[in-house]
């Protein structure tokens, strides 16, 4: 079986629904954090599959470098806020810092 | 008329202001000992970067920059200027306020000019690619920006849970705008709309996911329902004059970028003013129940808070739901009035934000009960100002949020959607309650002796006057604005 576009967007799509439910469900800022990368990379294979099945020019596989810079961005700044947290809250549990309510 | 990157930097003066601002903010931190320096470069920055818009306003041609990655129109000028004034009156404010002394001054201005920058690039990018990488950069800057008081437990708080919403929002984008990306085969809003014009029916579903998709990105950031749920906790956590930032500026960077991205690149223009959505995408429905939602939950909500930060949060998820009926509506009429509508928001929001900073530096709170019998121990004239800014909020004439309302109820009314109109005029009932409801704390609750007095001084009392006669006399007279709304309506794909 040649393996296609369709195969490609079925894996990115799993990892979406991946990345969506670890960030529902996790309670730990890191785990959600880690959902978030999960996320982005679907993104990033959608990119490539589209670039490499339909596309003339090299615009996803730009796409996918700058998503993967800026994910680390994103980590870095997440890391330092988590470990601001950490400090304050003595926990990362992103229940037990939930005091902003009505 | 297309640019390479070299021609392109004439265009582009406003945004180089700013960047060597940034940096030079940066280095100038350890040099000067004497950090009030840096606040006042800062705002001297944006004032000149505010003027070189203002310049290119007058008739300069319309044309794509950097390779078509951005776009130089009339459109993106009237942005620019709408986030210059925002990062003047929150720069402005942070010199007054008791929280910003805590921070590290170097790094929040240089921040502060750095998300400025970002929300230029939201009005100006024609590209996918362009459009995330702006979002991105306002969203990380304010990030740290609202984390920027460490010692304060709700500050921290708040900037983790941006930084969850945002994370989340934003990769949902992206992979949203992979399907958009795999139909058209391009990045480019232009090619983008080209293909969807000639596009089979059949693609109708994934393109229908793609913008469902890319919303929830566009929507975290203008905060609307059901994508609004970071918005009370981060602009009660974070430090003032930020949240004044991003009720104003960063909501009109939303508007900005969504209305590039459904109008020119979604939608074909006819004749007659009237926009037609492309390829069965369907989005105006989807922005319909959206607009209806964030108006009545943020109204709602409003009316149960008693910190008056986290009542402003709701009331902008409110005001983001009347502003988003000007996109409903498909025509150049309601986009002008979305345009006019930010500038009369702009003025008031900032307005009630500044005498909150005003009754926080006495008081050290912003609950219900600072504001009690305000106008009786020494408030008289912020408590009148906040009441001008809050009924105009509430959309009572003469100020410049009737007007404002006016101008979206009759965009909405011509297009003969009366359950629209009929929702949002209720909602503006309802939305009197609240903020009258603050009046009369200010005005009739009696002080019981152990509230601070609150004064007045000469830099503050300069910006709520300033803001204060913006509101009335744009109540009065805004043919001036609306003019410009109208040339603004002009969007320039190349």
């Amino acid at each position: 079986m040649e393996i296609g576009l369709t195969h490609f967007l079925v894996v990115s799509t799993m990892v979406f629904l991946a990345g969506l439910f670890c960030v529902l469900t996790r309670r730990n800022a890191i785990g959600i954090l880690m959902g978030v990368e999960l996320i982005l990379n679907s993104a990033n294979l959608n990119y490539l599959a589209f670039s490499r099945y339909s596309s003339v020019n090299y615009d996803g596989q730009m796409f996918a470098i700058f998503v993967i810079m800026l994910a680390a961005a994103e980590a870095a700044i997440g890391l330092a806020i988590v470990l601001g947290i950490y400090q304050t809250f003595h926990t990362i549990d992103v229940e037990a810092t939930d005091t902003l309510r009505l | 008329m297309d640019l390479a990157p070299v021609e392109s930097l004439g265009y582009f003066v406003p945004e180089l202001i700013l960047g060597v601002a940034v940096i030079g903010t940066i280095l100038a931190d350890l040099l000067v000992r004497r950090k009030e320096v840096l606040a006042v470069a800062a705002l001297v920055a944006v004032v000149l970067s505010m003027l070189a818009s203002v310049l290119m306003l007058a008739d300069t041609p319309d044309t794509t920059l950097f390779n078509r990655m951005i776009v130089h129109d009339q459109f993106s000028l009237y942005f620019k200027i709408i986030f210059g004034l925002a990062a003047f009156a929150t720069i402005w404010m942070s010199m007054d306020s008791r929280e910003v002394d805590q921070v590290s001054q170097g790094e929040y201005y240089a921040l502060l000019l750095a998300s400025t920058l970002g929300m230029y690039f939201m009005a100006t990018s024609t590209n996918l690619l362009m459009s995330y990488l702006a979002l991105e950069f306002v969203s990380l800057t304010s990030y740290v920006l609202t984390g920027m008081l460490r010692n304060n437990r709700r500050s921290g708080e708040a900037s983790l849970k941006y930084l969850i919403y945002g994370g989340v929002a934003s990769g949902t984008m992206i992979y949203g705008m992979s399907w958009i990306f795999g139909l058209a085969g391009t990045m480019d809003y232009a090619g983008i709309n080209e293909a969807l014009t000639t596009s089979s029916p059949a693609s109708s579903l994934a393109l229908f996911i793609g913008v469902v998709l890319t919303l929830s990105g566009l929507g975290y950031k203008i905060a609307a329902v059901p994508f609004h749920m970071w918005a009370p906790d981060v602009y009660t956590g974070a430090p003032i004059p930020i949240t004044a930032f991003l009720s104003v500026g960063s909501k009109a960077a939303g508007f900005a970028l969504l209305l590039r991205f459904f109008y020119p690149a979604l939608s074909s223009l006819g004749d007659d003013g009237q926009w037609q959505a492309l390829g069965g995408a369907g989005w105006p429905q989807i922005i319909l129940v959206l607009s209806m939602l964030s108006m009545t939950i943020g109204n709602l909500a409003a009316l149960q808070q008693d910190n008056i930060k986290r009542l402003l949060a709701y009331s902008s998820v409110a005001h983001a739901g009347y502003m988003l009926m000007g996109l409903v509506v498909l025509s150049d009429e309601g986009l002008r009035s979305v345009l006019f509508y930010l500038v009369m928001y702009y003025m008031m929001n900032i307005g009630a934000f500044a005498i909150v900073m005003l009754v926080a530096n006495a008081t050290g709170r912003e609950d219900f009960d600072s504001f009690r019998g305000l106008a009786w121990r020494g408030g008289a004239l912020p408590a009148a100002a906040m009441a001008v800014f809050l009924f105009s909020l509430a959309g009572i004439p003469p100020f410049a949020g009737f007007i404002g309302k006016f101008y979206l109820f009759a965009a909405v009314i011509r297009a003969e959607m009366y359950t629209l109109a009929l929702v949002g005029a209720l909602n503006s009932v309802v939305s009197l309650y609240y903020y009258a409801r603050i009046v009369r704390a200010m005005f009739l609750d009696e002080p019981d002796g152990s509230e601070e007095t609150v004064s007045l001084d000469w830099s503050t009392g300069g910006l709520v006057a300033v803001l204060t006669v913006g509101t009335v006399v744009f109540g009065l007279y805004w043919t001036p604005v609306i003019g410009l709304a109208d040339r603004s309506v002009r969007f320039f794909l190349g």
